[in-house]
């Protein structure tokens, strides 16, 4: 019983919250304000909450101490504005990574499917077509490891553009 | 001083250079960014510390502000995670909306907030002190809404969170606000409403 008032009491208050910020629908309106006119109870409820609502409206905010604005504008003459984020990244290491790191994973796919012994388990007709696939003519350990090398050694170079374009950076900045 | 203009106007004179025009987003913002900090790390000496670290931070990244949201909103992001890196590095609790913790945290400071009421006894010295009472996020929530005048879709975006969750985190803030008047200031609030 008490459970059913709390909870019918906090629909009444949700809905008029709905109604006093005026975000409750059109129809949502119409049924709220036959309520607060013919219900003792939401009227009671809808004054309170109206209160509430203006007693926040009218509160002032909190304000720091007199020397504030002062003191930012003391601390901000030692900085400079940064440049844009936007500007300084640069797309090109963006690709190069993203490109490191899917041919590093397609790597490992192709080596994985290499490595797959079609032969166990149940035949499936894709099976079945895939082990007629002769693998060892396009792929072996010798090829597998010639791409690995050369993607560390190209994930190497990006890092080191990488690394340089900081360096030139942070020297312009200085 | 660049009171006259809009904030798109005061940001684009400090990027080309009129770096003393950002006094005026200062004074425009300094009340707004130190309550809202305030309700987070709820001192005074410290709030003010963290608002000056955000206006330094967001002077620095103004040339990021693209002008897609309001300044506040985008001020208010800064706000947000330099109260959290404070709070961390104070090893105090972040906040959740049903933490006891915070909540006991909140309570405890009852007695100097009652203590400010007796000497500003007003309407709207109550609402600040039970705003005081909430937990962070109760009291955040309100403050973005009140004092920001940030629209409900823009206080979930500023918050990552779905529109209608942030209605409801509104509602919930308010319910709880009302209680903590009715519980804390009961005489006050007989007051108001008869």
């Amino acid at each position: 019983m008490e459970t059913n008032l709390h909870h019918m009491n906090h629909d009444m208050e949700e809905r008029l919250w709905g109604y006093i910020d005026g975000t409750a629908a059109a129809a949502e309106k119409t049924v709220i304000e036959k309520l607060l006119a013919t219900d003792a109870a939401w009227k009671e409820k809808y004054s309170e909450l109206l209160e509430v609502n203006q007693l926040l409206q009218a509160s002032e905010m909190e304000a720091p101490s007199m020397r504030f604005s002062k003191n930012v504008m003391e601390e901000i003459s030692k900085y400079h504005i940064a440049p844009a984020t936007k500007s300084y990244i640069n797309k090109k290491i963006i690709w190069g990574l993203s490109f490191f790191f899917i041919a590093t994973i397609v790597g490992f796919l192709i080596y994985g499917v290499g490595q797959t012994d079609w032969n166990t388990g149940e035949s499936s007709a894709i099976a079945d077509k895939l082990n007629k696939i002769d693998f060892s003519q396009f792929f072996n350990n010798t090829l597998v490891n010639a791409f690995m090398v050369l993607n560390i050694i190209l994930g190497l170079f990006l890092l080191d553009a990488y690394l340089a374009n900081k360096r030139k950076q942070y020297r312009n900045e200085a | 001083m660049s009171t006259g203009l809009n904030d798109n106007e005061i940001i684009s004179k400090v990027l080309n250079g009129d770096h003393q025009a950002y006094a005026g987003l200062v004074n425009r913002y300094q009340n707004y960014v130190f309550t809202l900090v305030l309700r987070m790390v709820r001192n005074r000496e410290d709030a003010e510390e963290v608002a000056q670290d955000i206006f330094i931070k967001a002077y620095r990244s103004l040339a990021d502000f693209r002008g897609a949201s309001k300044f506040s909103t985008w001020l208010y992001t800064i706000v947000n995670t330099s109260c959290i890196t404070f709070l961390r590095k104070k090893r105090l609790d972040t906040h959740s909306l049903d933490d006891d913790k915070v909540m006991e945290a909140a309570d405890s400071q009852d007695s100097g907030f009652r203590a400010n009421l007796v000497e500003q006894k007003s309407k709207q010295a109550m609402v600040s002190n039970a705003i005081n009472l909430l937990n962070p996020d109760d009291a955040e929530i309100i403050t973005l809404f009140y004092k920001a005048e940030q629209t409900l879709e823009e206080i979930a975006r500023v918050l990552r969170i779905e529109v209608n969750t942030a209605k409801v985190r509104l509602h919930r803030a308010r319910t709880r606000l009302k209680e903590k008047m009715e519980t804390h200031f009961a005489a006050e609030v007989k007051d108001i409403y008869n």
